[in-house]
């Protein structure tokens, strides 16, 4: 494979993805332009300023301070600023406050992969569970948990569990059911010849989960882990909003939308956007490496 | 006897019936401090039963259905005794108590376990035991539940008993009724349709260009991945704070899904299949409705019921950050900070059923709609 074949393939592949994103930032900016351009007449108005050019309306409309719709520069420069400008001490650093979100975003995936992993191999080899418990476990996610969000993290103020535990609680709620699902999917996984060959053996049930049913389970563990730790996100964000904006990346939603500062709920959604991604990428990264050493990677 | 688990249950109902005979019921009450189970009448017969079927169960003399309705109607009759011995103001419940407690659980798990290895080949048994198994979990959640909140003695403020907001339902109807309108038929509803169906017209209009299906196919699954729900203040404040607000945070979440989901379905249908129609000489449009689309529906389904779970989140969240004085997501958060937690209960077993009940209706339509296909068929 010579190195331009390569290039080849990969402008293929980015090229749509590009121009994709090239349109929606220049429909971003007309959005911004008209969305804007009345408050910016108004103000006009107000300053008595009669003749002013299309290109100063455009360039007025996207430089205002609390916008209705922020044109993306000054969304970056708003990220710039909290980000690499402010001390990451400082409680208007969105480093800060990403750091927060990410830590209960982490302990609420990790407890959510490890309750959902227990949950899988309890309903894999025990019958009644199995019959008795999945369909709750569905049923689980019909409800709108995030709806408990405050309820969760006021009950367990007033028993005096506060900060981490109670957002990482809800993260690890939202996160535990892919994890079930796909893990029972992926410890049934074994075909029935595997499972005869492991009894010719005269292996014990732990030798049959060790190393039959838990290594073929791997691919499947990595797949829900990404919807996981994505959920598990937007659990530690929502929770956040009733812990009246203290600090996290939810916490600066709610702060901007009560002082109508667009430009920071935006900055704070970016970086939450930003956030996932290199989350998903992390855990896909992972399930590579894994794969590649346990000699299961798909070429 | 080999140690399986239904001996183990036996085992731990009959020491649990047993236990109950030899510690006391209550400790520290008014006027004595230790009351055995001798006054306690419905107990009493209780745990007699429950030795007599924990014994019946372990000597193996009671076999098949027999064994099988004794021992729910002992687990169920003890559920009862239990349930109304904690209405009378006695002392703390003692360990007595929860030994008893442990026998009736013990003996409603060996009926689960008995009911789930039940082989039928009749298509309505196999039904029934698919719903007998889970409502029988369901309803001895709600027993213990009930058990351990006014056994313990937990403030209602943190978890209040299952029949407090029961009671508290059956009074505040009205209220349930209008959030219920405000929350589901208005925001989730219309804002769940024009979501799904904005997602399902653009994969169609971009199904015939395989440079924007490129484009847009990573780019949605990315978007897809991200904390949508954020968008909520957004839109709060460009669309006000009643309903069409959540509606449109509704839309957002739920148009990507359904984009995804469809876009992979329209290019399920095999290479074969298409060959086929094009040997029929079928015009793009009838391959679209009689082929593709119908291939599709699986994918569309899903999509479906994904978004039925985040159109509830969306328009509850969206409710957080502002809203005329009604709404699910307005009454959780202002019952929560007066404490009314019955009341937060009570929206949320109506969230619960209603998100239930939205899912079951899918796929209910869904099994109507791809009775052809294997995942269908086969069960």
């Amino acid at each position: 494979m010579t190195p331009r074949v390569d290039l080849q393939k990969f402008l293929a592949r980015a090229g749509p993805v590009v121009v994709v994103v090239l349109a929606i930032f220049t429909l971003w900016y007309i959005a911004a332009v008209l969305l804007n351009a009345p408050a910016q007449r108004d103000a006009y108005a107000r300053a008595k300023v009669v003749d002013y050019s299309t290109g100063q309306l455009i360039a007025d409309t996207t430089s205002q301070r609390r916008p209705v719709l922020p044109a993306p520069h000054q969304v970056v420069e708003e990220i710039y600023k909290t980000t690499v400008l402010k001390k990451v001490t400082s409680k208007r650093s969105l480093i800060h406050h990403s750091w927060v979100t990410l830590s209960s975003t982490m302990l609420g995936f990790l407890l959510g992969t490890a309750l959902g992993t227990l949950l899988a191999v309890a309903i894999v080899h025990n019958r009644t569970l199995d019959k008795s418990m999945m369909p709750w476990v569905i049923a689980s996610q019909t409800i709108p948990i995030l709806a408990i969000a405050p309820l969760i993290i006021v009950v367990l103020n007033a028993i005096g569990i506060q900060g981490l535990l109670p957002k990482a609680f809800i993260s690890m709620y939202l996160s535990f059911f892919p994890v079930t699902v796909g893990m029972v999917k992926g410890l049934r996984s074994p075909e029935i010849i595997h499972l005869d060959l492991m009894r010719t053996y005269s292996a014990s049930p732990w030798d049959v989960f060790w190393k039959l049913r838990w290594p073929s389970s791997v691919p499947y563990l990595f797949t829900s882990m990404k919807v996981a730790i994505a959920i598990s996100l937007v659990g530690a964000i929502v929770s956040e909003l009733p812990t009246g904006a203290v600090a996290g990346l939810g916490a600066r939603l709610l702060a901007g939308s009560y002082y109508g500062q667009t430009i920071q709920i935006w900055s704070a959604l970016v970086m939450a956007a930003l956030l996932a991604a290199i989350l998903v990428t992390l855990v896909g990264v992972a399930n590579k490496a894994v794969l590649r050493r346990m000699g299961m990677a798909s070429t | 006897m080999t140690l399986t688990l239904r001996s183990v249950l036996a085992v731990a109902a009959l020491v649990g019936a047993l236990g109950g005979f030899i510690v006391p019921i209550e400790i520290g009450g008014a006027d004595t401090d230790r009351v055995m189970i001798w006054p306690h009448g419905a107990l009493l017969v209780f745990a007699g039963l429950a030795v007599l079927t924990a014994m019946a169960a372990i000597s193996d003399r009671l076999r098949g259905p027999l064994l099988l309705a004794a021992l729910f109607l002992v687990a169920h009759f003890g559920a009862y005794a239990l349930i109304s011995s904690l209405g009378d103001e006695a002392g703390k419940r003692g360990p007595g108590f929860w030994s008893l407690v442990v026998a009736a659980w013990a003996l409603a798990w060996l009926v689960a376990d008995r009911v789930a290895a039940i082989e039928s080949r009749d298509r309505l048994k196999q039904r029934l035991l698919a719903i007998a198994i889970p409502a029988l979990f369901g309803m001895w959640i709600l027993i213990l539940w009930e058990i351990i909140v006014r056994g313990f003695d937990i403030p209602a403020v943190l978890l209040p008993p299952p029949s407090a907001i029961g009671a508290r339902i059956a009074t505040s109807v009205p209220t349930l009724w209008a959030d219920f309108q405000q929350t589901i038929l208005k925001a989730v509803l219309i804002g769940y349709i024009l979501g799904c169906g904005a997602g399902l017209v653009v994969a169609i209009l971009i199904d015939r260009s395989s440079f924007l299906q490129r484009g847009l196919l990573p780019i949605g699954n990315l978007v897809s991945a991200l904390p949508i729900v954020g968008v909520a203040p957004i839109m709060v404040m460009w669309f006000g704070f009643d309903w069409p607000s959540k509606a449109a945070v509704v839309i957002i979440m739920t148009f990507f899904p359904m984009l995804v989901n469809t876009m992979a379905g329209l290019a399920s249908a095999s290479a074969m299949q298409r060959d086929l129609m094009k040997t029929y000489a079928a015009s793009y449009w009838q391959t679209l409705f009689k082929l593709r689309l119908p291939e599709a529906l699986p994918f569309i389904f899903n999509a479906l019921k994904i978004n039925s779970t985040l159109a509830l989140i969306g328009a509850i969240v969206a409710e957080f950050f502002g809203t005329p004085i009604v709404g699910m997501g307005f009454r959780i958060s202002t019952e929560v900070g007066r404490m009314n937690i019955d009341m937060v209960w009570a929206e949320i077993a109506m969230a619960a059923v209603a998100g239930s009940l939205f899912y079951g209706a899918i796929a209910l339509t869904e099994r109507v709609f791809t009775f052809w296909h294997p995942s269908i068929r086969g069960s």
